[in-house]
Formats: structure tokens, sequence, C-alpha cells
């Protein structure tokens, strides 16, 4: 996201694609298409269709979990990220991801997997009632819809800006493919395709941290460079958040509260997107197994995503940001593009944009399998029809599928008018993502927890976070009330509107809870912790212990952050 | 994901993998000896003939133990 508003403004055709570029990234289309034909036979029923049979392994679950959030967005945005912040932006991917990541695999994911729910709105009708479960998924509607056109909006610009292509062009073949194989597929689809991507992500951008070493000299040579271009801030990960001066502008406070805990916890154990994934396990251990081994992973990710923005800051010293690239220089909002094009010729470089095509699309079909399992389940079939054969909410499914795509074709347009739109994308994730987890692990972990409870947190967490918002907006000092800090950056300024929005949900919904009748605890039975029967694991063996391999990433976890200290 | 003899997902990306490292480690023998007027950074390496190699070769290695026609020799 933070890479998109520069986009506009950056210098037209970095790069010029060979035949055999050309044949490598139409070689990408063919075959998720044959997937999609491919798969069409094995989603004829509801469970085929949106849950992918409940049939998958912990590793593709787990890969494909990760592989959703490691869009060709994020893969730009935090190597600019880094490039402008430094080290810090590693945060992202470790603190911010794998505390979450293990909560989810432990703890949450028993609740949501036993009580066999389709989704996380879901889960909210199950565990409170019909209105926070429609509040739920008509935000999550809304927002998903949103940012799968902004997908598709930042491909067209990235393909128009490194390759020259025109927007529609890359609009509408990205649009129509991945409408083809999802509404063929289903989630199924989309979870092959995001473990392709998964694999061609890593083939076609691991070259530039490698080769960037190379030409820097080795890492301690990397980082006396940048301690020379910039300052030694830039490359220690914890040392300099005893304050708010250092380059994010965020104290340590912030980082571990409020990017740590509210967005990352939010983000990894509510987004539907992202549960959806693991919802697809094909057993409770598997779905427990999942987001661990997506939180191995994870934490190698910045090897191929900061450290080219660290890369950046010696071998493309001079890059400026969004509003000074408008004069002509280059953005470091494209730092990734650029590093892929100074060392990758014919062929490779077919390879890295076909990555980034590909990371591109399957946010894309992630969030419109998503949408499309939210309207049918939580809002066609809960609101408009109860009672439908199995197959006609499967047709209704495809359907959906297609017109999601084509509303998000819709907001693409709609973006590329009103660019400014974009800048508020990240900032709407925390104004109803942030909430909506105080809700669900209130919902989990305390039993006294009402459905008045949690409608009203939800309601009232969600629109004070809009109105911190409009209220940063209007007057760009409320920062230093807001973000406790005139200095914050906007995305210290996320980080402490979602800590907030948080704090203000749970507050409220245990404030009415206290004063609504909650639910006998009968009614409770797989949905809340104490009101659950866990399945033991103490005859299953060491290695296939969820918790064995939880504690082996979390070692290693604390490892690097010392390492990075 | 193969248990009711459906193709496996290791196949298409085995399959994505060899087809593209083909294709990189011919480029890179195409510039070994015709190399191009504008040379990446780091061009002396030939990144693009070892890495589309290991592709080749990471392909074979997804593809082979779960390639249909093996499974359908087995039987």
């Amino acid at each position: 996201m933070i890479a998109l508003a520069a986009f506009a403004a950056a210098p037209a055709r970095l790069a010029h694609l060979s035949p055999i570029d050309l044949v490598i990234v139409a070689f990408y289309f063919i075959l998720v298409l044959g997937i999609g034909f491919y798969l069409k036979g094995r989603a004829k029923t509801g469970e085929d269709f949106f849950m992918a049979g409940r049939e998958m392994s912990a590793w593709i679950a787990g890969l494909s979990f990760m592989s959703a959030n490691l869009g060709a967005l994020e893969l730009m945005g935090w190597s600019a990220a880094a490039y402008e912040y430094g080290i810090l932006a590693a945060h992202a991917y470790w603190i911010a991801a794998v505390p979450a990541m293990l909560f989810l695999g432990i703890v949450m994911m028993p609740f949501y997997y036993i009580s066999k729910t389709h989704s996380v709105p879901g889960y909210l009708k199950l565990r409170f009632n019909e209105p926070t479960r429609a509040l739920s998924a008509i935000s999550f509607a809304f927002m998903t819809i949103l940012m799968s056109g902004i997908n598709m909006y930042a491909m067209a610009l990235l393909l128009n800006i490194v390759l020259g292509w025109h927007m529609s062009f890359s609009i509408w073949i990205s649009a129509v493919t991945v409408a083809i194989y999802v509404a063929l597929g289903g989630l199924r689809s989309a979870i092959f395709n995001e473990v392709l991507q998964f694999v061609l992500i890593w083939a076609g951008s691991l070259l530039i941290p490698i080769l960037g070493l190379v030409e820097a000299g080795g890492w301690e040579q990397l980082k006396t460079q940048i301690i020379h271009n910039t300052s030694v801030q830039y490359v220690h990960l914890w040392r300099y958040l005893g304050s708010f001066h250092n380059p994010m502008g965020v104290n340590w406070i912030g980082v571990v509260l409020g990017q740590g805990f509210v967005i990352s916890f939010a983000y990894w154990t509510t987004d539907f997107l992202e549960v959806q994934r693991v919802l697809a396990a094909k057993d409770l251990r598997s779905a427990k197994m999942a987001p661990i081994i997506a939180a191995g992973f994870k934490m190698f990710v910045p090897f191929i995503v900061i450290l080219p923005g660290l890369l950046g800051l010696v071998v493309l010293p001079h890059l400026t940001g969004a509003s000074l690239a408008a004069g002509g220089a280059k953005s470091y909002n494209a730092v990734l593009p650029l590093m892929l094009v100074r060392y990758c010729g014919p062929g490779l470089l077919g390879l890295g944009v076909t990555a980034l095509i590909a990371g591109f699309m399957s946010g894309m079909a992630g969030n419109v399998s998503a949408f499309a399992t939210v309207w049918t389940y939580d809002i066609y079939r809960a609101l408009i029809r109860r009672e439908a054969p199995d197959r006609h909410y499967v047709q209704m499914g495809r359907w959906c599928t297609i017109l999601g795509v084509l509303i998000s074709i819709g907001t693409a347009y709609f973006v590329m008018q009103f660019l400014s739109i974009m800048d508020y994308v990240q900032a709407l994730f925390s104004i109803f993502i942030a909430p909506l987890f105080g809700t669900v692990i209130l919902g989990m972990l305390w039993k006294r927890t009402t459905g008045k409870g949690a409608f009203w947190g939800l309601l009232l967490g969600t629109a004070s976070a809009a109105g911190m918002f409009a209220w940063e907006r209007q007057d760009p000092s409320a920062v230093r009330y807001l973000a406790l800090s005139i200095n914050a950056k906007p995305l210290a300024a996320d980080i402490y509107r979602a800590l907030w929005s948080w704090i203000i949900c749970v507050v409220v919904t245990v404030i009415v809870s206290y004063f609504t009748a909650p639910k006998p605890e009968a009614e409770l039975a797989g949905l809340v912790y104490g009101a659950t029967d866990i399945p033991s694991e103490e005859n299953v063996p060491l290695l296939q212990k969820p918790m064995f391999w939880a504690i082996v990433v979390a070692v290693v976890f604390v490892a690097i952050n010392v390492i990075f200290w | 994901m193969e248990s009711d003899g459906s193709i496996s997902i290791w196949f298409f990306i085995g399959i994505c993998l060899l087809v593209d490292g083909v294709l990189i480690f011919a480029a890179g023998l195409y510039q070994l000896f015709h190399p191009p007027a504008h040379p990446v950074v780091l061009a002396s390496l030939h990144a693009n003939v070892w890495w589309g190699a290991v592709l080749t070769l990471s392909g074979v290695v997804c593809i082979w133990p779960v390639a249909p026609w093996r499974r359908g020799s087995k039987k």
C-alpha cells in the first residue's frame, strides 16, 4: 500500500520484456487457467466450493495462509518501507506476524475448527447473534472488495510503469483470468494458485538479495554503507525504539502493543481472508499446524522483501519519496522493481514480473473467494434466502465471484480517478479489523460476553476508529494526541488508531456484557474457552505436536530479534 | 491432495519451475555466446545460467514423485 501513491508520478517504463520473458508470463496465465479448468470437477458442493472440501494438508493450508498475505502489494510496499525506515520495517514480518500466527494456531484455531463455522462472521453468529454477524459480514465484504480493486489497480499501475503496458489491458486480462479460475474451482483453485505464487515469488525474488549482497560486499559492508548514507538507526531493530526519535517516529510501546498486538492479532486471527485458508485444513491438528508452519516461513520473508530495500539504500542511494518523485527522480516506492531490473536479464526478468503478477492475482483471488463465501453464507443465506438447495448456494458463489471481480474492476477505475483514496486503504483496514479482533477474542475467551455487548463494542469500536481517522484528516496535528507524538508517521498513526479502537471495543463490550444476560453455558460448547472439550494431544508423538513446533518457531523468533537488536 | 487419484499441486508447481527453468537456462546460454550491448549489473556471474539450472532441477524434483504417469505405471 505504501508503494501505491508514488507510482503515478514515477518515471515511465523501466524495462523492456524480451520474447522469452513474454513466453514465461504467458505460460503462467495458461497454467493458472488450466488449473481452474482441472479443478472445476472438484467443486460441486458448497463444502467443496467454499471450503475446498476441508481436505488440505497442514503444509498446503500453511503455505496458502502465508501466501494470501504475500501479495506483490506487500512485497513492494515493505521494500519501500525498508528504504524509508530501515530495518524497522522488518517488524512487520517478525513481531507483527509470528506471535499472532502462533496464537491463532495454539489458542484460537480449536474454537474456529470445532465450531465448524464457514467464516469469521459465521462464528460470531454461533457465539453471539445475527446482528453481530451481519455487522461484521457487511463491513468485511465492503473492505474485501475494495482491497481486490486496489490490488488490480496496483498491478495495472506497476505494469504500466515498469513495462509500459496499458492499464485497462492489465486490469481486464488479470480480472478475467481470476474470475475464470476462482468461479470454476472455488477456494481450492485459489489455494492452488496461492501455493504456486509462493514458489514463484521465491524463485523470482531470491536472486535480488543474493546478487545485491555480492555487489554490496556482504552484510557487514552493507551495514557500514547504510550507516554512512543514512544513520545507525537504520540497521537496528529495537535499540532506538526507547523514544520517538527514529526513522518511523514510533516507540517500542507502539510497536509491541499497536503493531505487534492489536494490528497483527487482528489481521492474522480475525481477517477471514486469512482464516479461511486454515479452515480448509483436513483435521484439527492440521489446522493448528498450518499457522505455525506459516510462521516458520514468514520469519525468512524479510530476506526477499526488507533486504532489497536496505540494499537499495546503498546501490540506489538517491531515490526519493512520493511527493519528490513528481519532479522526475525515481521513487523508492519502486525500489523492488528497480532492483529486479538492475540484476535480472532476459528470462529472469520475465520470471520476476511473473512473480509480481502472480502475487497481485493471488491477492485478488483471495479477496474474491473470501467475499464469495461471506456474501453467500453470511449475507445471502442469512438475510435473503434461508432455505435453498446446496447447489443453489454453489451457483450463487460462482456468480458472486464474477460479480465480485466486476465490482473490483469498478473499484480499480474509481481509484484511478481519485488517487488519494488509496492512501486511506491501510487506515480503513485498521478501522474495520482492529475492533473485530476485540469482539472475537472476548467471545472466545470470556464466557460472560453477551451478544449485545459484542454488537455495541464492535459498532462503537469501528465508529471511534473512523472518527479518529476523520479527526486526523481534518487536523494533522491530532497525531500528537492520538499517536502520542507530533513526529508520528502515517504508519505510526495507523498503529495507535488500531490500539485505541480495540481498547474502546473491549471496554464497551465488557461494560454492556455486565448489564445484559449471557447465553447459558450449554449453548457455548465448542465456541468458548472453558466450555469446549479440546482433543488431548498427550498420546501424539513429540514431532507431531503443534505446541512443540510453536516453541521451536518462538525460539528462532527470539533469536532473530536478538541478532538484529 | 492426491489421495483420491487427482493430480497433486506439486505437479503443477513442478511443471511451472521446469518450463521457466529451461527457458531461463536457454536464455542464459544464448547470452553467454552473444553478450548483450547493455548487460545488467553483475552480468559476469551469468545468474540466468545457474539459476535456470536450479529451477529446472527443482521442477524435476517436484514432478517426479507425483507424476500421474508414474502413479499409473505402479498400478
